[in-house]
């Protein structure tokens, strides 16, 4: 079997397409946008059922719909996309051909197939079981199935891209060691197979029960695994969308790291502890003993935190450098006051990684904190959470992204690009906006998941106070100008993708193995290697302030929410 | 050389560190630590923790201990389901039972004293969420867990469940009265 050695240059950003995995790509791209846009029309219904003041939907049908919502967002619209952005970050930037394209169109297919039983067993009614599907409470066996065959799907994806780095490498398709956005591609995929092995381990005996072949599913096993599942595949989403954030920064800017040695050596942390997080999902249940609860919730001393907070630095800091060097060199902020604000793949990114570092990493620590989570697990503070950093972190991340490789990768122009401006400030400040206001209404208690909160028929209901009325409809409103900034983004890429103006490009052509391989880097003495931003030092002074920011938010939020604990009840 | 470019030396692991660079990872270091030794301080020094007591027992069994309190202690029935409630001495155990789409029965306490509440449900998961207070907890079939409790000041206090357990979940509220 001949290997397809189909290349194409592309002529704005001299990046090699390699033919079947730019078909992979568009198609992989074009299934997450499609779920996107399905799990976008379900977020607007759960919120309108949620806001009090229209509560639009019945019972059956919001839980069915949240259900909905959930699966199709945090799985099949960030796997696919990051299915996509593997073979991206394997092939073309590594400018080699894509491993088994065959195989990587079988694991695509069976993606769709699952995508398709899951919803159509959400669809059905039967399945109303939220996206955590809590045995003993059970769902349509196709539920569970569907979940298995679209895991099996991305499975096959994370080996494809491995596959890819080893043809890079034997084919000496680059120079040295692999880029360090693969680097962060390759945490992700590393943390993937994990994450999807504990899937396999919780899903295969809950579809067997679902099936009458297995008589019990202990509800505390089924979430220690679950979660080794469900919060590790938050990790992969972190990894990926860091890496996202490393890639902007060179692409914008052409910014290079601060350091390789210190952002490596953070995604290495993350592939060493992120795994651990199962725990924060565990921190109120019963059987299991603090010591393995602190262990676990801190992911052994907080050293995934710190890999989060080294790359929150890293990478202002790679763009500050950056600005510098073109002589933005003004004041602390001139760098930052003059990065392109108008160029939405800059805007997204970077409203990313604040959403991602303020609102989402510091809340995610302060509810993984063992005792601090009494007076916040399952309360609508949860939800606030990783809407900021799934939703303001890795979806505006994979946004932005979207925005250069609708040029680049599906050669057309973007449509509305005025609209185009305005999409991540819509999206980013509406989610920000919609996350605080979730938080707020979770830190007096409101729960999540719940269809009524005025209790209305209750034969002994709670009256919540006005405030939280007040939180829950504000969260309302900006939730609805997020849904604007999403039905923005969808328009624009679909519109650009089907009916924007094409950009010429040169096409196809053979490569063959000798000429794709790299020319050698230039000797370089060993001591001008070893002079990177070291010796300048103090080459971010901008981006240390603004990291100092953070801290001091991190620090006082945190003793904030000890202060309220102190005030709750004595338990023992 | 962009990161999204190979490295341009091949030993770039030996570039050294910009000082501010090393300055914010030691600090940021510093912090993890601080906030990991912060739950073990509170677990020595706090007043709010779980005790990791837990019992693996079956519904019938509990139900049966629940009835036991429920037969001793009550000293009214409410609501149009006559759901009791059970004033309970200080310092005993009391069952709560937690099941679809009731808790059951109603806990009377009195205001500085404590008590081994047990929580338990009897068929899916559920959660015990006290409100004002916000105290929440995750309440398993089968899994017996205890927490002893002390209610600081008078009132009435509602318990509402916040995990998720099926199509009338946002029905499952109950009152704790504290005296």
């Amino acid at each position: 079997m001949a290997l397809n050695r189909m290349f194409r240059v592309c002529p704005t950003t001299g990046l090699k397409f390699h033919e079947p995995a730019e078909a992979l790509m568009k198609a992989n791209a074009v299934a997450a946008v499609v779920s996107l846009l399905v799990g976008g029309v379900l977020a607007l219904l759960v919120l309108l059922t949620r806001w009090p003041a229209v509560h639009l939907l019945p019972a059956d049908w919001f839980y069915l719909v949240l259900t909905g919502h959930g699966l199709d967002m945090l799985v099949f619209w960030i796997i696919f996309f990051e299915i996509a952005v593997l073979y991206f970050c394997s092939s073309t930037l590594l400018n080699c051909r894509l491993a088994t394209p065959k195989m990587a169109w079988l694991g695509f297919w069976l993606m769709v197939l699952g995508a398709l039983m899951n919803n159509f067993a959400v669809f059905k009614g039967d399945s109303s079981v939220m996206f955590t599907a809590y045995a003993p409470m059970g769902a349509h066996p196709a539920f569970y199935l569907g979940l298995i065959v679209f895991a099996v799907g991305a499975l096959i994806g994370c080996f494809v891209f491995l596959g890819t780095l080893v043809v890079g490498r034997a084919e000496g398709t680059y120079n040295g060691s692999i880029p360090l956005v693969t680097f962060g591609a390759l945490t992700a995929c590393i943390i993937a197979v994990f994450t999807i092995a504990a899937g396999a381990i919780i899903l295969i005996p809950t579809f067997l029960w679902s099936v009458g072949l297995v008589d019990h599913i202990d509800s505390l096993m089924y979430r220690t695994v679950f979660w080794a599942f469900g919060h590790s595949s938050q990790q992969v989403n972190v990894s990926a969308h860091v890496a996202i954030w490393y890639a902007v920064a060179a692409i914008v800017f052409g910014a290079k790291p601060l350091s390789e040695k210190v952002s490596r050596t953070a995604f290495f942390l993350y592939i060493l502890f992120l795994q651990l997080a199962s725990a924060h999902h565990l921190l109120v249940d019963p059987g299991l003993t603090s010591n393995w609860k602190i262990f676990n919730t801190s992911y052994a001393m907080y050293l995934a935190v710190l890999a989060s907070m080294i790359h929150g630095f890293t990478v202002p800091g790679a763009i500050e450098v950056a600005q510098r060097e073109k002589g933005y060199t003004k004041g602390l902020f001139e760098w930052l006051r003059k990065a392109p604000w108008g160029n939405p793949v800059f805007s997204g990114m970077f409203m990313s990684l604040l959403g991602f570092g303020f609102l989402g990493g510091i809340s995610g620590v302060v509810l993984g904190t063992e005792q601090l989570n009494l007076i916040m697990h399952n309360t609508f503070y949860v939800p606030g959470h990783f809407h900021a950093t799934v939703v303001v972190g890795t979806t505006l991340a994979f946004m932005a992204i979207t925005y250069f490789l609708i040029p680049v990768l599906f050669r057309r122009e973007l449509m509305f690009p005025r609209l185009a401006q305005w999409q991540p400030y819509l999206f980013g400040i509406g989610m920000s906006l919609f996350a605080l206001f979730m938080m707020g209404a979770g830190t007096l208690g409101v729960p999540r998941r719940h269809w009524d909160m005025t209790m209305a028929g209750n034969l002994l209901p709670h009256e919540w106070p006005g405030t939280a009325y007040l939180m829950v409809g504000l969260m309302a409103i900006s939730g609805l100008v997020a849904v604007v900034g999403g039905a923005a983004y969808l328009l624009i890429t679909v519109g650009s993708v089907f009916f924007g103006r094409k950009i010429g490009t040169p096409g196809y052509a053979r490569v063959r193995v000798a000429e794709g391989r790299a020319t050698a880097a230039p000797a370089q003495p060993v001591a001008a290697a070893i002079t990177g931003h070291g010796s300048a030092g103090a080459v971010a002074p901008g981006t240390f302030v603004l990291a100092m920011v953070l801290l001091v938010s991190f620090v006082l939020y945190y003793y904030v929410n000890w202060k309220y604990l102190a005030q709750v009840w004595p338990l023992k | 050389m962009s990161a999204i470019q190979p490295p341009a030396s091949r030993v770039w692991w030996r570039q050294p560190l910009d000082r501010m660079e090393i300055v914010w990872i030691v600090l940021a270091l510093i912090w993890c630590l601080v906030m990991f030794f912060m739950m073990p301080y509170w677990h020595v020094f706090g007043k709010q923790n779980l005790a990791n007591e837990a019992y693996q027992t079956t519904p019938e069994a509990y139900l049966r201990k629940a009835q036991e309190v429920v037969d001793k202690y009550t000293v009214r029935k409410e609501t149009e389901q006559q759901i009791p409630v059970v004033r309970p001495p200080a310092g005993s155990d009391v069952y709560l039972v937690a099941r679809l789409w009731q808790w059951w029965p109603i806990l009377e306490l009195e205001a500085g004293k404590s008590y081994r509440v047990h929580l338990m449900s009897t068929d899916w998961l559920h959660g015990f969420s006290l409100q004002p207070e916000n105290i929440n907890i995750e309440v398993h079939p089968g899994y017996d867990h205890v927490i002893t409790v002390t209610p600081t000041r008078p009132g009435t206090f509602s318990i509402i469940c916040n995990e998720y357990c099926g199509i009338n979940h946002h029905t499952m509220t109950s009152k704790l009265y504290v005296k």
